[in-house]
């Protein structure tokens, strides 16, 4: 699924990324660590298609619709409800049974209840809740999630931790995380940026 | 037709979050009529009706400058464009979607405006309503492509008007010679084949401006 080769990003003169190599194959799990500032997130980003290598070679095998990405901002409008954030993300995917896929999705991460609310009203672990849910929508064959755990309480975690598992195997993904532990059984292959 | 329905779900979103936020609107019609006010009194009196018709486009063209600025500000600020970028099969409907709303909010303000400007000054005739809509169509698709541009950058603010203002001389040259000319129609059209033009190439181009 991704196959990246001497892949590097400078920002300017600033190297932020050197040298990385990353095979994940369909339906594997890369786990990506590494301190502050060593290009968890460029990477992921890159892996996402949001942000272009500047050097190697990099080939992903699922097309831009066919990519869940969740990175450090929730991507959702706070002026807007959670539905109508969902229902605005399901018809731009063009998601069968949009509604239905929705509500599923809302009722299993505990936001059914406050579906109705503005995003701006939620908290920070609720808007995660809604972020996970948004990348999940359209149940994309590559998934690519930077700290998805952020922010989220135990329960929220559990949540996640339930969902990773499930989707191991079916989906490709790619998870950076600071607390490596919760996700490592999962792995079949890992990073360790510097 | 798919592309279609995401220009309208991306355009109705924005009037959605104009509805609650009202920060776009509100802003844009308390800004011409505070024009209209500060010509009033500053025109000398006695004072052409072509100067007039002058002040009017130039009042229209920055309230377009006002809403243009505030176009990109939900997708900034929670730094959105990842997701739409993403979310969406052809980028180019972002562009044709917020172009289509501020296209609402100006043709909103101008109908606030234009009765405005009759009371404080003179009447409008049909020529200029035509070259004020076709106006609206080329400032909307051009200043939202260079919205897009300015907006990622740390001087959006200037860059902005330093980027737009230049390109909008063609659609003031069009409006104002359509509002004060005997013969509006070559006016009208020459304002016609801009924002063909103008929205062709925005429409192209805008793949790039979003593409990292």
């Amino acid at each position: 699924m991704i196959s990246a080769r001497r892949l590097g990003k400078r920002f300017g003169e600033k190297p932020v990324l050197r040298g990385v190599d990353l095979e994940v194959a369909d339906g594997g799990f890369a786990l990506v660590t590494g301190p502050n500032g060593s290009g968890k997130t460029t990477l992921l980003r890159i892996c996402a298609g949001l942000t272009l290598p500047s050097d190697g070679e990099l080939e992903v095998a699922a097309p831009r619709a066919r990519v869940g990405y969740l990175g450090h901002e929730p991507l959702v409008y706070r002026e807007l409800t959670a539905l109508e954030n969902l229902d605005l993300y399901g018809r731009l995917y063009r998601v069968p049974e949009r509604r239905e896929r929705v509500g599923m999705l809302l009722e299993r991460y505990g936001l059914w209840d406050v579906r109705h609310d503005r995003v701006a009203s939620y908290s920070r672990g609720m808007t995660q809740r809604l972020a996970i849910c948004r990348v999940l929508l359209h149940e994309p064959d590559l998934l690519v999630l930077d700290e998805p755990y952020t922010a989220l309480d135990a329960q929220g975690a559990e949540l996640l931790d339930q969902q990773l598992e499930e989707l191991r195997g079916a989906k490709t993904l790619v998870v950076s995380t600071h607390d490596p532990q919760r996700v490592e059984p999962l792995a079949t292959t890992r990073l360790a940026l510097t | 037709m798919s592309y279609f329905a995401d220009v309208r779900s991306l355009a109705r979103k924005d009037l959605l979050l104009e509805l609650r936020a009202r920060d776009t609107l509100p802003a844009m019609l308390l800004f011409v009529i505070a024009i209209f006010v500060v010509f009033h009194f500053s025109l000398p009196s006695g004072s052409s009706d072509l100067a007039a018709s002058g002040l009017l486009w130039v009042a229209i063209v920055f309230t377009a400058l006002l809403g243009l600025g505030r176009a990109f500000v939900p997708e900034r600020e929670q730094h959105l464009f990842d997701g739409l970028v993403l979310a969406t099969a052809d980028r180019s409907a972002i562009w044709l979607a917020k172009a289509s709303a501020t296209l609402a909010f100006l043709v909103l303000a101008e109908a606030v405006a234009l009765p405005l400007f009759a009371l404080f000054f003179h009447g409008i005739d049909g020529s200029t309503i035509a070259a004020f809509l076709l106006a609206d169509v080329g400032i909307c698709a051009v200043g939202t492509l260079v919205g897009a541009m300015a907006v990622v950058t740390r001087a959006r603010d200037l860059l902005l008007p330093l980027l737009f203002l230049p390109l909008a001389i063609p659609i003031l040259i069009g409006g104002v010679g359509a509002s004060v000319s005997d013969d509006p129609a070559r006016y009208l059209l020459f304002l016609g084949l801009y924002d063909a033009v103008f929205a062709l190439l925005c429409w192209a181009s805008f793949e790039y401006v979003v593409a990292e």
